[in-house]
């Protein structure tokens, strides 16, 4: 077998391939759940359909969803510019913090102050996060896939610090927690006697808007431009500095506006655990949806999805939650091998070299 | 190995049928070939013909789908670049593969296969350098070296595996006239010495200066064989195109007396952002209404620098560095110069001035943008930038499915229409275009010459960088010449020979002395 260059771009499989690279993850998490001695099709069946069956299964899906689709919205935009932003998380831990420390700060703001000033917190908090990746790069040439990924860390130890020391809870019994939030600071829930909560339907609208900023803007223009042929942005005099900053403040504004989100809904508090790993599982979210915002939104619905069936392979099955991580690393390895077949095509081997003068 | 009893008088090389199949292009529909004892033998056709295909087949490079190669009387089955070496062919690329921070002797031995080969492997250079007047300094660092030069080290490491055949592809277009003429030599000796030539070349007074026979090529065909010297260059041309070629006839525009310059250019010195580019030292000049400046230099003397100073990718030093029509504009960016009505073509199409996964129409917004006020309210307006790509594609009669093609499914020569088209139909005062027709057919070179013309006649500056002595004669008032990051003084076209502008090329001296002086020291 051997791959031949098609020579152009393959429309039908640039669709094909994440859904042959979905079909190939199945079978191989299939595999995994058999070499560890599970029967491989009720495992699948309980991993990836019986959380969806199950009584507020979709529920679930849509507020795990949420936080995956804004984030990789924003990441696909970034990823366009080829501005590789990988510490979402860090963005989205900051934007909570910011986000939950004016939720403490002002408790008995009147709920129409109270609650957007949190939203609007949440998102400087990413973006400034973001901003610091942003600054470095457009001014001192540092690596911003390091140093985004670097200042994860910090923003974590920055929400440990903060939840178990000057935002601990006094009447929290010793846990690394902050008091709950007051009604006003908390998000609404937008379907009654379920857990969807208003950025269930803000993630997809701010998929939507990413979407057309990206195709309709001269600015989404330029960040194309800048990503797909740097030399011709130069050319057409698009300032690369500006488009870094643009790429960084959006991807990072809307992975604040996420963690605003969590933790404002449904955790309540800010904890020293807030997520588990929505920054960089939305990484997978972006490539999966082809660096598309509105591919963003089905590849949120199926990564939220692993987190469900995680969580049931943990109860009914007694596996590790890392089937979780097991699924998504297999998930992002398909998909990658797979995109292969967007600019080539598999040819069985032929025998080399045909006789003479076949062709005459 | 094999019998090498065969065939005396017999042809060295041919090829029956050879077919080649790439997706979407037939690059070779049985081509057959034969190249005899001693023959130097052309291979002519135009870019995208199946030249390149036809010899990397007989190179080892690539296998054919189908036909014969026939070696010396044997039916062959070339494995590799290695086994053809192995059978006496040897190949001078037309893009060198030489390590710039090496020496010559490093280099040529890298290449070597056998490593016995090395032995006394400086001694054997200096041989053969001399023997066949290529000379080389087996010591020089290749960075150091012009490009003449470097392309001797790839001739001398064919040469020292003793070949047969040696396939020269497309080695004169980083040559000076000079240089030219000294490869033709060493060539033509080593012709008599047994060893047949392919030669690859779209320059048709080459060919009937150098070859005995020639074999043209159009669209993966062989449509003729013919003796280049008994054929005048336009009907080799037309054998190429396969349209008759009307004599390009431009009316030399009279300049208007004391007409404001529309560019100028005043002591511009830039340091080159590339490790072995060229350093621009004060360049100085100035171009007037209606008239275009053609900019001759070999490859990499500073003409992408100059490119990319004039259009505002890289700033000068200071604003008064450049001035367009009064306005000092050396610290603006390309949005600044093209709101003054500067407009650009760059050498590399895609990539640079296009993007290649982008639509035509995504592309046409890409430059014209403000000029063609295509933004409203911050989004582009779909409409009127689809209809302005139409209007490209129509005026330049660019061979497309449409305005949403991706620019780079489009051939070479259409593209560059496309661009050419993009920039002179947002009416500039000044239009600066490297290598307007590099890599381009001659019927789109001919629709490109019309409109830049055009766009002089009606008051545009014009400033073409070109490597191509020709065109820069066939198109432009006056001429000066970029070596070494160097610009001479501007001179009229109709005073200057090609053979003065050659050798300042050469950097043989720092300025052009005009016509009348040059024949008085004859």
């Amino acid at each position: 077998m051997r791959f031949e260059p098609r020579g152009k771009v393959s429309i039908l499989w640039s669709y094909a391939s994440p859904i042959l690279a979905i079909a190939l993850t199945i079978l191989g998490t299939g595999a995994i759940f058999w070499a560890l001695g599970q029967a491989p099709g009720p495992a699948v069946y309980t991993f990836l359909v019986a959380p969806l069956v199950q009584v507020g299964g979709l529920s679930a899906l849509a507020v795990k969803a949420a936080p995956l689709i804004m984030i990789g919205a924003g990441l696909a935009l970034c990823y366009r510019a080829s501005v590789w932003n990988i510490g979402a998380e860090g963005q989205f831990t900051v934007g909570a913090i910011f986000a939950g420390g004016f939720a403490l700060a002002f408790p008995d703001l009147p709920g129409w102050l109270l609650y957007p000033g949190t939203l609007v917190m949440g998102v400087i908090g990413g973006a400034a996060a973001a901003a610091i990746v942003a600054a470095l790069k457009s001014e001192l040439n540092v690596n911003e896939i390091l140093s985004s990924l670097m200042l994860t860390y910090v923003a974590q130890y920055l929400l440990i610090y903060l939840v178990t020391g000057p935002w601990k809870d006094p009447k929290g019994f010793g846990f690394p927690q902050t008091a709950m939030f007051s009604d006003g600071a908390t998000t609404p829930i937008v379907v009654e006697g379920t857990a969807v909560h208003l950025g269930c339907v803000v993630a997809p609208i701010a998929a939507i808007a990413v979407w057309a900023l990206l195709s309709k803007a001269a600015l989404g223009f330029q960040l194309r431009v800048v990503g797909e042929a740097p030399r011709a942005a130069r050319f057409a005099g698009f300032s690369e500095r500006r488009l870094i900053w643009v790429a960084m403040l959006v991807s990072g504004g809307l992975a604040g506006l996420a963690g605003m989100f969590e933790v404002t809904g449904p955790i309540g508090q800010l904890t020293a655990d807030i997520s588990p790993g929505y920054g960089f599982t939305a990484i997978i979210v972006a490539f999966l949806g082809r660096l598309h915002p509105i591919g963003a939104i089905f590849a949120g619905l199926l990564l939220a999805l692993s987190y469900l069936g995680g969580d049931a392979a943990q109860i009914d099955l007694g596996l590790p939650n890392a089937v979780t991580g097991i699924f998504q690393g297999v998930l992002l390895f398909f998909l990658l091998a797979c995109d292969i077949l967007i600019l080539y095509r598999v040819r069985l081997a032929k025998p080399r070299g045909k006789p003479v003068g076949a062709a005459a | 190995m094999f019998n090498q009893t065969t065939v005396a008088d017999g042809p060295y090389l041919s090829l029956r049928g050879i077919t080649k199949q790439f997706p979407g292009c037939l690059a070779n529909n049985r081509v057959d070939l034969s190249v005899a004892r001693n023959e130097i033998h052309a291979l002519l056709g135009e870019n995208g013909a199946g030249k390149s295909t036809l010899v990397k087949i007989i190179y080892g490079v690539m296998r054919p789908d189908a036909g014969e190669i026939v070696w010396r009387g044997q039916s062959v089955t070339m494995q590799s670049p290695a086994h053809a070496r192995r059978l006496g062919i040897g190949m001078v690329f037309q893009h060198f593969s030489l390590f710039e921070s090496l020496s010559v002797v490093e280099n040529i031995a890298l290449g070597l296969n056998d490593p016995r080969d090395r032995a006394n492997l400086r001694e054997r250079i200096v041989e053969i350098s001399r023997k066949y007047g290529l000379p080389l300094s087996p010591d020089r660092t290749v960075h150091d070296l012009s490009v003449g030069e470097r392309q001797r080290i790839e001739i001398v490491r064919c040469l020292l595996q003793s070949p047969r055949l040696l396939i020269m592809d497309e080695p004169t277009s980083v040559l000076t006239p000079q240089e030219v003429e000294k490869l033709f030599e060493t060539l033509r000796r080593l012709a008599s010495e047994g060893c047949s030539i392919l030669y690859i070349s779209h320059k048709l007074e080459e060919i009937r200066a150098l070859c005995e026979t020639a074999t043209i090529m159009r669209l993966g065909r062989v449509v003729a064989n013919c003796a280049p010297s008994e054929r005048s260059a336009k009907e080799l041309a037309e054998l190429m195109i396969n349209a008759e070629l009307a004599p390009p006839s431009r009316s030399r525009r009279i300049l208007a007396e004391g007409a404001a310059p529309r560019l100028a250019v005043d002591n511009l010195s830039l340091k080159s952002p590339h490790p072995f580019g060229a350093d621009l030292k004060q360049i100085t000049f100035s171009v007037s209404p209606g008239e275009i400046l053609g900019v001759a230099g070999i490859a990499g003397n500073g003409q992408s620098e100059l490119m990319d100073a004039l259009s505002g990718e890289v700033l000068a030093d200071k604003p008064e560095a450049i001035r367009l029509d009064g306005v000092a504009v050396g610290r603006s960016g390309p949005q600044a110069r093209r709101a003054l009505g500067g407009c650009f073509v760059p050498e590399e199409r895609n990539g640079h001035g296009a993007v290649g996964a982008m639509t035509l129409s995504e592309n046409a917004y890409l430059t014209a943008s403000a000029r063609g006020a295509l933004t409203r309210f911050g989004l582009i307006d779909q409409a009127r930038t689809v209809d302005f790509a139409k209007e490209i594609i129509r005026r330049f009669d660019v061979r497309t499915t449409g305005p949403k093609a991706q620019a780079r499914a489009l051939s070479g020569g259409n593209l560059q229409k496309f661009l050419v088209g993009r920039e002179v139909m947002q009416s500039p005062g000044l239009l600066v275009v490297n290598q307007p027709t590099w890599g381009v057919d001659a019927g789109a070179a001919a629709a490109i010459y019309r409109a830049l013309a055009e766009l002089a006649e009606n008051g545009a500056a014009l400033v073409i960088i070109s490597q191509d002595l020709d065109e820069i004669f066939l198109v432009c008032d006056r001429v000066a010449v970029i070596a070494a990051g160097r610009l001479s003084p501007p001179i009229p076209v109709k005073e200057a020979t090609i053979e003065q502008i050659g050798l300042v090329m050469g950097g043989a001296a720092a300025r052009i002395v005009s016509g009348a002086v040059a024949k008085e020291h004859a």
